[in-house]
């Protein structure tokens, strides 16, 4: 067996030696800006009501509630949306929507 | 070296066996079938270790070459005529993703009506994807240049996918010696595949995703440059095939007498076996004729056209396509680089598969050499080899 | 099989910052997938909500390595991704995640291809229905009676029954999943994922702009989806048919929540719900799911 062997599964990832520009991303946050400006409501949790459950977590489409080491939860307010459904499938309602108000002092 | 008597399409496939491809996935067509038929052979009698997608559609087999290819694997397809058509979205696609693939393409025109033989509008409507796209003149190229495409579309400076095309049935079906080294020996000189990015759960790669225009324009720019780079390797893959193996072509283009040529007939495929012959006639005549016979018509051969064809009297192309309503695409290409630097003269030939013998060669030829010597420039953009029985027509008809 | 949330490791599943509208199904979905492949998945997404969902390069905006393809052929390139991947003996698992048009019309040939070559895939069909990311339009999974941009008064066709008809192409495995219910859905992804061949998940996903209702509500009208029987949930395991929990609950149509209460929650079926022949065409459109449920549930279809 010859040792450039081409096809023996071998494939090599090889940088381009010409100019390069190519439809290539990586996961990463951000990649439609900081969404928590979109929101027109807020998600506050009350934590005396939050029997962690972790519903809100699991429902939540832009994993922007997040999971605390105790597992009880906290807000991602750079990236939350303000959609709401935390606030929906919370049992003991400990989540309340709040508007978002911009103004002196907010 | 073993001659061996084989069709275009069997030569192909050889090619593909020796390049070891992984991943095969196609869907048949007239006059391609016979390809996918020896590679299925081929890998169900364990001569070639490689899964076959037998695929719905032309469209689906592109997508699923493309997809081994991205996800790693050396992946091979072909196609003609309609099926080409059919897949020409994801040409653009694979194109663009810059993952080298290798597809025949067995040169077929297009309906309707129905018509399975040669005719290179099908190529010829894919020159814009960003595809290198070579034509063969005989099996033992289309044979050649098989291998060679995986050699260039994987090289680091080159990065686009390649089309290996051969005439329909007269290449396809048509049974030739052909020279097929050895595994060892395609072993040594094939290097193992290297490609941009892989789409793996460790690479994390994501491909496609939407991209400002400043960035999008510079993929495009990324492409061209690319099909820059790809000129320099063709022609150091001809070099080096040329020494592993003992066949050399001459690059983008084959210079069959025209050197000292006056008079040049540019055109592509396997009637330039025809148009050589009639070039070796004209010259008994006293007409200094030659053949360019473009092997490459992306990327376009500019610096042959500019450097070799700008001092000769005049370059007659012959064209197996028409982009209606225009000119022949070879020609198309030949006047933008010549830019009216010679007597420049275009002809429409063999559509549908229509023969076209040394002697129309050689006719028009010596019309052309008539004309030139009465007028001293000449430029004819647009001219008609009709079929015999309807030749009157092209006097009679402004087409 | 029950799991705890809490044996799911704390981490990100999704990613923050994405282009979805707020209350976006498709990013629940994708959250799940995650939790149920971790890191052996590679997605293949044709075009649709989920292609724009991933923003601008260089970031995207979902967490996995992705193949972009075009419309008509993401099980073809999945297809070619499984058996490079089987000839690199590299045992991940390709991922198709297509919504409504790139599934059940321009994508169907591609699927139905890998179906009967049972290629080694996982399809998933993430069912908003209709042509969310161009405007709303309507598709062939759109129901009978929903308003959408290119059917101002109601579908006047029947949803296409997608999941009954690649439980009628034989592949190992098919299964009905929602949003609303997602330890059901990575239980199905998990079971999927331990199966070789053409696995068929089909996912419904409330999209609260298409479909007209409030963003927070995705999940209660998913839900209700289930329990009013409009959107059956079951598993169909090499020619095992079996409702799952949440929907074998209402196989008895009496102990379904009403089905207005799941349309008077959405704006798209306003003109159903006003007009009885529309509503009567919806309900027989539902009741025609159930009534091949009913013979598959008889062993009436053929095992493969």
């Amino acid at each position: 067996m010859g040792t450039k062997g081409s096809g023996l599964g071998q494939v090599e990832v090889v940088e381009p030696k010409t100019l390069w520009f190519a439809p290539i991303s990586y996961p990463a946050p951000a990649s439609s800006g900081k969404t928590g400006l979109w929101r027109t409501e807020r998600p506050v949790v009350h934590l005396d009501k939050c029997i962690k459950c972790l519903f809100c977590w699991l429902y939540c489409p832009e994993d922007t509630i997040l999971r605390r080491e105790d597992d009880y939860v906290y807000v991602d307010y750079e990236y939350c949306k303000g959609c709401g459904i935390c606030a929906e499938v919370c049992p003991t309602h400990a989540i309340e929507m709040v508007p978002e108000v911009v103004g002196e002092g907010q | 070296m073993t001659k061996r008597a084989l069709t275009g399409n069997h030569a192909v496939a050889e090619a593909a066996k020796l390049a070891r491809v992984k991943v095969v996935a196609a869907y048949p067509i007239t006059p391609q079938t016979t390809i996918v038929e020896r590679l299925a052979e081929m890998i169900e009698k364990g001569e070639l270790e490689a899964k076959m997608i037998r695929v719905e559609s032309e469209h689906s087999a592109m997508a699923a070459t493309l997809g081994a290819a991205a996800a790693g694997a050396r992946a091979f397809t072909a196609t003609s005529s309609h099926g080409l058509l059919y897949m020409h979205e994801v040409l653009w696609w694979t194109a663009g993703a810059r993952i080298p693939v290798v597809m025949a393409v067995v040169a077929r025109a297009i309906g309707p009506p129905w018509n399975i033989h040669v005719e290179h509008s099908d190529v010829m409507d894919q020159r814009d994807t960003g595809w290198i796209i070579s034509i063969a003149q005989e099996n033992q190229e289309a044979f050649d240049l098989t291998l060679q495409a995986f050699r260039i579309s994987e090289d680091p400076r080159v990065y686009l996918p390649m089309i290996v095309s051969l005439d329909g049935f007269i290449l396809s079906h048509t049974v030739a010696p052909v020279d097929v080294p050895p595994q060892e020996d395609v072993d040594a000189w094939l290097p193992p595949r290297r490609q941009p990015y892989m789409i793996t759960p460790e690479s994390n790669v994501v491909m496609g995703n939407i991209a400002n225009d400043d960035e999008y324009y510079m993929m495009r720019f990324s492409i061209q440059t690319a099909m820059q780079a790809a000129k320099k390797v063709i022609d150091e893959v001809d070099v080096e095939f040329g020494k592993a193996f003992g066949r050399r072509y001459g690059g983008l283009v084959e210079c069959y007498l025209c050197d000292d040529a006056d008079y040049v007939m540019l055109l592509a495929g396997s009637w330039a076996g025809d148009a050589k012959k009639a070039a070796e006639q004209l010259r008994e005549e006293g007409i200094r004729a030659g053949v360019a016979r473009v092997r490459f018509i992306r990327p376009w051969p500019e610096e042959f056209i500019r450097e070799r064809l700008v001092n000769v009297k005049g370059v007659i192309v012959f064209d197996r396509s028409i982009s209606f309503g225009s000119y022949g695409q070879l020609f198309t290409d030949t006047a933008a680089t010549l830019y009216g630097q010679t007597s420049l003269r275009g002809v429409i030939a063999g559509l549908g598969g229509v023969d076209v013998k040394p002697e129309d060669f050689a006719s028009e030829v010596r019309d052309f050499v008539s004309k030139v010597e009465e007028r001293g420039r000449v430029y004819e953009p647009r001219r008609w080899l009709l079929p015999k029985k309807y030749s009157k027509l092209a006097e009679e008809v402004v087409a | 099989m029950p799991f705890r949330l809490t044996d799911l490791p704390r981490k990100r599943y999704g990613m923050p910052g994405n282009a979805a509208c707020p209350g976006c199904p498709e990013t629940m979905g994708l959250r799940y997938v995650k939790m149920a492949l971790g890191d052996k998945a590679v997605l293949v997404i044709p075009a649709g909500c989920s292609s724009v969902i991933q923003g601008i390069a260089p970031r995207s905006g979902i967490n996995f390595p992705i193949l972009n393809i075009v419309f008509a052929s993401a099980a073809s390139a999945a297809s070619g991704m499984a058996a490079a991947f089987e000839t690199m003996g590299k045992d991940y698992q390709v991922v198709v995640w297509a919504g409504d048009g790139g599934t059940a019309d321009i994508g169907f040939q591609a699927l139905s291809g890998a179906a009967e070559r049972n290629d080694n895939i996982i399809y998933i069909c993430v069912d908003n229905e209709a042509y969310m990311n161009t405007g709303i339009q309507r598709s062939g999974l759109t129901p009978f009676g929903a308003w959408t941009t290119t059917t101002w008064t109601g579908k006047t066709e029947k949803k296409k029954p997608l999941p009954f008809i690649m439980i009628a192409h034989g592949v190992p495995y098919v299964a009905t999943a929602t949003v609303g219910y997602p330890q059901d859905f990575i239980d199905k992804l998990r079971k999927a994922a331990s199966i070789k061949g053409l696995k068929y998940i089909h996912l419904h996903a409330p999209c609260p702009v298409g479909w007209r209702f409030d963003p927070g509500l995705t999940v209660k009208v998913a839900q209700l989806a289930v329990q009013t029987g409009a959107f059956p949930l079951f598993e169909y395991e090499n020619g095992k048919f079996r409702l799952s929990p949440y929907s074998g609950m209402v196989r008895d149509p009496k102990r379904r929540a009403p089905l207005t209460e799941y349309l008077k929650l959405q704006g798209r079926f306003q003109t159903v719900l006003k007009d009885p022949e529309k509503l009567k065409g919806l309900q027989r459109e539902i009741d025609e799911m159930w009534e091949w449920i009913a013979l598959l549930e008889k062993g009436l279809a053929p095992r493969p």
